[in-house]
């Protein structure tokens, strides 16, 4: 198990040289002179010399790929164009979002797919069934912008001064704001130091911070504000996992150990809940791992059309402007994500399942 | 000449001979999800052969002095009780005084165009490197595949995004971006395909012989990665739809005023409270479209998989044995 564990984790390390490379190349590949884009009309030749120079622009290509790796591995992702602050920072306050978005949406796609799937699974070819996939076929099919507005629409303006009136753009009402739990604890902390943005981090988790420091006016509106963007990214990933639960589980039910328990008379709910499921649910744990990319494609729609700043947002904003230490950094940063879930994906499942365990282990 | 009945002494029933396809297409009938899928598409095409003779307006023709319209004006639609001395606008008027109905018609022939060449471009590239890869293993088939896993890190339509970035916004480098990102997905089935049938000894038989290795990607191995490809080529235009749509509603893909879908929906999302009707029709069409080719595809998967088709028959009752 530790070999191959060792195996997994150092075979990913190509590929993340390889998505440094072409986080780095897209980056320089983007057309147009960086110094001219950004400065606009105060960018005289003079100025833009200065410019390149501060930047290591002038340098050679590959130097340039170089000190960007050594300066990834030490930690510094550089300072961003733009806003003249470091890419650490801006991560730190933009990351957070993206991650309550996603998760929220996850917990969603969650907590009905999988009980749909069921449900559509034990009474195969019932109406309950037919409706469950028809409804699991159109939520995959939906663009995740339109289903946005439509909902921002409808709970918006649709249902305007009733109870289901919710917001439809921004993350928190303005006046409302979240201290962060280390200034409400009183820790001292120094500005700009890692241990400082490993606390903004996590007081930047608005819902995280407003429920250890019991901030429930803030929760409460700062779910008001996530509700609509979450229903609208959980749509396809929830409509992969009821499908995915439903052929798993109508597989597994098929099986002679399932036979084998009921004739021994284990109780149908027993059959279903400790027999069948155990099972079933194992394939979940692949496509809830990919979905998170799929929650990332989404984020950046969502994020354009609920007016949020998170991940998505600022790197669209900063492709059109090329701002590249932040493009770099940000895919960098979601890149290397996606292959640790991945990573976590395999290794979780040669944990969760002996048969893969041994396999390996032969 | 003595038959079979002669020899065994009894009568023997033999099934008729069906060829591979004619049993796939049996099988493809006989699932819900493929008739609908098919009867969704099919209606897309003749919409989108016939858009000149469905839309009543030229797609991008301002109607500023044509008619008495306003602005993003509501559906008006006869049957509904609209007064019949209005013209009739069945979706609307957009920001630009056009007629929202025809752009949406149009709009019809750009996305199935989209999906079609996107995973076409895709499916030719991505078959060349899988073949590749599965065919001459070894450093080839590592540098392939490690470069499609670096593909396959990156969120789908970020990498799009950063490549339209790059290339230039406008339709065709957004199509390109899309299908580049869809690469990967072919060259892994196609590489898996050539795996499974490589050593196989009907292959071993024909390279024994001296056959050509092309000739032997030809004959052998390509009949057998038709199956897969065309399922997930199916999936595919779906996804590629979508994406398309995606990168047009951010501005990055086809620019006004072309009638297309994501970018109509993109053009007037400020405009959702006020004239919510030109958001919701683009967008329903998206949605049936993208069903239209999620439901084929479904059920072409069902009816060309073997594994699915063997557990079908696993499931009839067993037949007496002589």
């Amino acid at each position: 198990m530790t070999q191959y564990v060792i195996r997994r984790v150092l075979s990913s390390i190509p590929v993340l040289f390889g998505i440094a490379l072409v986080v780095f190349s897209l980056a320089r590949l983007i057309p147009g002179e960086p110094c001219t884009a950004m400065l606009g009309e105060r960018a005289t030749a003079e100025v833009c010399e200065r410019f390149t120079q501060e930047q290591g622009l002038d340098k050679p290509i590959p130097v340039q790929f170089l000190i960007f790796l050594r300066n990834v591995i030490r930690g510094d992702l550089g300072t961003s164009i733009r806003f003249t602050r470091p890419v650490t920072l801006i991560l730190v306050e933009r990351l957070p979002m993206t991650i309550e978005l996603s998760l929220t949406a996850l917990m969603i796609s969650i907590l009905i797919g999988i009980p749909a799937g069921i449900l559509s699974a034990l009474r195969h070819n019932s109406a309950t069934d037919v409706a469950t996939m028809v409804g699991a076929n159109v939520g995959v099919s939906m663009p995740v912008f339109w289903l946005g507005l439509m909902l921002a629409y409808v709970f918006a303006i649709v249902f305007k001064d009733t109870f289901l009136q919710l917001p439809p753009s921004g993350r928190i009402t303005a006046g409302l704001s979240a201290t962060p739990f280390y200034e409400v604890f009183g820790w001292e902390l120094v500005a700009d130091s890692a241990w400082f943005k490993v606390n903004e981090f996590f007081a930047n988790l608005y819902i995280f911070n407003s429920i250890i420091t019991g901030n429930w006016e803030v929760l409460k509106d700062l779910l008001r504000h996530l509700i609509l963007p979450a229903v609208a990214l959980s749509t396809i990933p929830m409509a992969i996992i009821a499908r995915l639960t439903r052929s798993s589980l109508l597989d597994v039910m098929g099986r002679e150990y399932i036979r084998a328990a009921r004739a021994k008379g284990v109780l149908e709910r027993n059959v279903v809940m400790r027999h069948a499921l155990r099972n079933a649910l194992l394939p979940l744990v692949t496509i809830i791992g990919l979905s998170l990319g799929l929650l990332l494609n989404g984020a950046v729609l969502t994020e354009t059309i609920f007016g949020l700043a998170g991940v998505g947002r600022i790197l669209f904003e900063a492709i059109t402007a090329r701002d590249y230490p932040i493009i770099q950094a940000f895919t960098l940063v979601i890149a290397v994500n996606y292959v640790a879930i991945n990573l976590l994906v395999d290794l979780s499942y040669s944990y969760l399942d002996p048969r893969v365990r041994l396999k390996q282990e032969a | 000449m003595a038959t079979l009945e002669q020899a065994l002494g009894r009568p023997v029933s033999v099934a008729l001979p069906s060829s591979l396809w004619g049993t796939a297409l049996r099988r493809l009938l006989r699932r819900r999800s493929a008739i609908a899928g098919m009867a969704i598409l099919g209606s897309l095409v003749v919409i989108a052969i016939l858009a000149p003779v469905i839309a009543p307006y030229d797609p991008i023709e301002v109607l500023i002095g044509v008619e008495e319209v306003k602005l993003r004006e509501a559906p008006c639609i006869y049957l509904l009780g609209c007064s019949t001395d209005r013209p009739q606008h069945w979706m609307g008027i957009d920001g630009n005084v056009r007629d929202q109905f025809s752009r949406v018609v149009y709009g019809t022939r750009l996305s199935l165009l989209i999906g079609f060449t996107t995973v076409g471009f895709a499916i030719v590239v991505g078959v060349a490197l899988g073949s590749v890869a599965g065919f001459f293993a070894g450093w080839i088939d590592n540098v392939i595949m490690r470069l499609m896993d670096v593909l396959l890190a990156f969120p789908s339509l970020l990498l799009a995004i950063a490549i339209v970035a790059v290339l230039g916004p406008g339709l065709q480098n957004a199509l390109l971006a899309i299908a580049i990102v869809s690469i990967p997905a072919y060259a892994r089935v196609m590489r898996a395909s050539v795996l499974a049938v490589k050593e196989s000894e009907f292959v071993v038989a024909s390279r024994a012989l001296g056959s050509h290795p092309l000739r032997i990607l030809f004959s052998a191995v390509f009949p057998n990665a038709v199956t897969p490809l065309i399922v997930q080529g199916t999936l595919g235009i779906a996804t590629a739809i979508l994406d398309a749509a995606a990168l047009s509603f951010l501005g990055l893909g086809a620019q006004p005023p072309t009638p297309e879908w994501g970018t109509m929906l993109g053009a007037e999302r400020n405009q959702v409270f006020t004239a919510p009707h030109l958001v919701f029709f683009p967008g329903l069409a998206i949605m049936i479209t993208v069903l239209g080719f999620n439901l084929l595809g479904d059920g072409l998967r069902d009816a060309l998989d073997p594994r699915l088709a063997a557990r079908g028959r696993q499931a009839l009752p067993e037949r007496v044995k002589p």
